[in-house]
């Protein structure tokens, strides 16, 4: 009998929370698929907080977005690709929109997500041809790719070398996945058009195993190091190049390898290296005061607070900023706050955030600004380098927003996107 | 009382060795067959499908292959992840250079290529036994996973390695890409593993199944009373393999899409989940491997939604809790039952046939 009573209690609240449920999900459904566990925690638990705390405000200071409620239930990935199918699944009923930050993950929903009509969002990561919007009509990866990412380093180091790079040895480290073999193409065909000689050293996930990519440097003593690193693996190869006294200032990481938790292991031995960015760090900003005021200081902060204002925090809050201005251009295009996925995504293609509108949301300089148009979901592909300063803690910029070698970059994204729409028969939008 | 034996006599050799000699053994099953054939592809959505009833399949699939080897011919294998990417790599392939080809001959052929590559990694076995032979396999799968991330034949010189399935149909009906509808996808998995399912119980209970069980319990002694210990090793290499390779082309052509070999066949991701699952559900079990997938693929799933949905816990906290109930739990099954889940079962069973005069 009590068994009885139990099994009858529980299917009760079963009924009772689902139920709730139901009413939660007639607001705007953001999903979140973070990653606050396993190898790649110290990158994702920042990045999420950032998010988290950028909804609360918005939620908090303007009611959410036209009124509408922001609801952003997290579901946790371990980075795993398999997990992320499954919270996708969970969470695709009503979402706007997804932000998987993994690339892997990113592929593996590029297909389904095109099916279901639900938006993706890989800001800065994830398939760089679907920059194409003619061919990746859900899938939006502004404000800039990979491949802008790679000549953008390769920019920074001709102009270190006044142009001219010939025989010069530059090396990627990378992480072994679909990640961090993104930028290899572009580099081999950069490495034609400058005459430098690439080295390949792939690191398998974790990351935590380095020696040996480590020694080959040592042997073959590149005169630059490009890095494409995620989580525990960017940290360890901060600290070996430090030990084998790479000289910084020539370690250049992607906008991934370039927070403070890959830089403080290495202590001052880390003073120097480089990262690109598309976001600068700090507090300064009008949207962290709003954050204080309404979020900290009422105690709602995600996590304990302390990522507040670090790179990875500032991005998840420019990522969150995107996301949302696309749900306000959607309901300002369709006259109605209650949209729905498809109208959500016609939102996501025309956000428009020159520096005024930057400037009103309150990220003024924050970003480089940039638009999405039907046939560019890539955003402007400017990024900047950053430089950590060991002995102040902090990463300062070091040079202007550039723009990437859009000659070689756009013939691939063409070439990819070609491939991918014929392989899976998709009809070219746009025209 | 419900499940009593008692009246049911069995007249001639075919009824006494069926697969289920027990009348209700055989309602049991027949009714199971019905639901997962004629009710569950009318109600199964994309969540069920994708996250739930494809994935325990295709892993109850694998861990068929491995029981077959380890289980069944005692050969301890950690190479299951390389035969698995054999497999989704020989699916892509054949299904790039050969778009006409239908899918399930596709899957089939990817079988037998996982097959030979089996019988190939076999052939140390006939040397080295036990942790050894653990070892010997664990290189195979390094090996394999090395080998179709390095050559890039194999991923078609794609820029990042990935592999994406393009769509293909059976009866008109997609089952493969994105397009393929829940019912569509979930029907391909479950003929397969029903069909082969049967092959492998009936394969354990002839000629060549009791050799594995000989070569297994005492190899000279086998050796001795006339079972060859090379074919016999290597028919449990190839037949494992080959349901491996099958439940790796299912991985990627139905339930995944698109992959990455070093994330998707990591030997954390496959080879030790596919292991504890035998030995969680039992080594030796047609019915373990099945209740064993549940286990490892089910049970995260379920305590992860009965933890943020109904107890409210954020999902951080709630993964944390997971690892460990999870842990907790397979060590206190394994103190419990050291045979596994099938052998919980049949201990019910047996007490089931005393209720409600136990003696």
């Amino acid at each position: 009998m009590r068994l009885k009573k139990l099994l009858l209690g529980l299917l009760g609240s079963v009924i009772a929370i689902g139920s709730f449920l139901e009413i939660a999900s007639a607001d705007l459904k953001f999903p979140m698929l973070v990653y606050r566990t396993g190898a790649y925690a110290p990158n994702g638990i920042p990045n999420a907080d950032g998010f988290v705390d950028y909804y609360r405000m918005i939620n908090a200071r303007d009611g959410g977005i036209g009124g509408e409620k922001i609801v952003f239930p997290e579901c946790e990935t371990g980075y795993k690709t398999q997990v992320g199918v499954e919270c996708y699944e969970k969470h695709k009923e009503g979402a706007m929109v997804f932000q998987p930050m993994s690339t892997g993950i990113t592929y593996q929903l590029i297909p389904k997500a095109t099916a279901d009509g639900v938006t993706i969002y890989s800001t800065g990561y994830g398939r760089t041809s679907a920059k194409n919007g003619k061919v990746f009509k859900w899938i939006f990866n502004a404000p800039a790719t990979y491949w802008d990412g790679a000549s953008i380093a390769i920019r920074h180091i001709l102009k270190q070398n006044l142009g001219n790079i010939k025989n010069k040895k530059i090396a990627l480290v990378y992480h072994n996945s679909a990640y961090g073999k993104e930028p290899i193409r572009t580099l081999e065909t950069l490495a034609k058009k400058h005459g430098y000689k690439l080295m390949l050293l792939p690191v398998d996930h974790p990351g935590q195993e380095q020696k040996a990519t480590w020694l080959k440097i040592r042997k073959s003593r590149p005169n630059y190091i490009l890095m494409w690193g995620w989580g525990v693996m960017n940290s360890v190869a901060v600290k070996s190049a430090a030990s084998i006294k790479f000289p910084m200032e020539n370690f250049i990481g992607i906008w991934w390898s370039g927070s403070e938790n890959d830089v403080l292991p290495a202590g001052q031995g880390a003073h120097g290296y480089k990262a690109l960015t598309f976001n600068a760090p700090g507090t300064d900003y009008q949207v962290h005061k709003d954050i204080k005021k309404y979020v900290h200081d009422k105690g709602n902060a995600s996590g304990d607070g302390s990522h507040f204002g670090t790179v990875l925090y500032n991005r998840g809050l420019f990522q969150a900023m995107v996301q949302v201005e696309a749900a306000r251009v959607a309901q300002k295009m369709h006259g109605t706050s209650k949209i729905t996925a498809a109208m959500y995504r016609d939102g996501m293609e025309n956000v428009n955030l020159d520096a005024a509108r930057m400037e009103q949301l309150g990220f003024k300089n924050f970003s480089p600004p940039f638009k999405n148009t039907c046939e560019n979901h890539g955003g402007s592909g400017l990024a900047a380098v950053q430089q950590w300063d060991a002995k102040a803690k902090k990463w300062n910029m070091i040079t202007e927003y550039m723009y990437g070698d859009s000659d070689v970059v756009d013939k691939l994204i063409a070439e990819d996107s070609a491939k991918y729409a014929k392989e899976q028969k998709i009809a070219l939008r746009c025209n | 009382m419900i499940y009593k034996e008692t009246g049911q006599y069995n007249s001639n050799y075919r009824s006494d060795h069926a697969i289920f000699p027990l009348m209700q053994d055989k309602i049991a099953f027949s009714l199971l067959m019905l639901v997962a054939f004629l009710f569950v592809p009318f109600v199964v959505d994309s969540y069920w499908e994708k996250a739930i009833l494809v994935p325990f399949l295709i892993y109850s699939m694998a861990a068929i292959g491995l029981n077959i080897l380890t289980g069944y011919c005692g050969q301890v294998s950690l190479g299951t992840g390389g035969f698995m990417a054999v497999g989704a790599f020989s699916t892509y392939k054949l299904m790039t250079t050969y778009p006409d080809l239908n899918i399930m001959i596709i899957v089939i052929i990817s079988g037998f290529i996982s097959a030979l590559v089996g019988i190939l990694f076999g052939l140390p076995s006939l040397r080295i036994k036990g942790f050894y032979l653990a070892v010997a396999t664990l290189a195979s799968q390094f090996f394999l996973v090395w080998l179709f991330n390095k050559v890039p034949w194999f991923y078609n010189y794609s820029d990042t390695g990935q592999i994406t399935v393009s769509e293909r149909t059976m009866f008109g009906v997609p089952v493969t890409g994105a397009a393929a509808p829940p019912y569509a996808t979930y029907l391909f998995c479950l003929v397969l593993v029903v069909v082969f399912g049967f092959a492998a119980k009936n394969m354990i209970r002839s000629k060549i199944g009791r050799s594995w069980m000989a070569i297994r319990d005492m190899d000279i002694a086998a050796e001795i009373i006339g079972v060859p210990p090379l074919k016999t090793k290597l028919t449990a290499f190839a037949i494992s393999s080959f349901y491996i390779g099958i439940s790796g082309s299912l991985y990627f052509a139905v339930y995944l899409g698109a992959l990455e070999v070093t994330e998707s066949f990591d030997i954390m991701a496959i080879s030790f989940p596919v292991l504890f699952m035998i030995i969680i559900g039992g080594l030796g079990s047609m019915l373990g491997s099945f209740l064993g997938a549940a286990f490892i693929v089910l049970l995260p799933i379920v305590l992860k939604n009965f933890m943020v949905d109904l107890v409210g816990l954020s999902a951080v906290t709630a993964k944390h809790f997971e690892i460990t109930i999870w842990g907790l739990l397979m060590v206190v099954f394994l103190i419990v039952e050291p045979h596994g889940l099938a052998r919980l079962w049949s201990i019910a069973k047996e007490k089931l046939r005393r209720w409600p005069f136990p003696y």
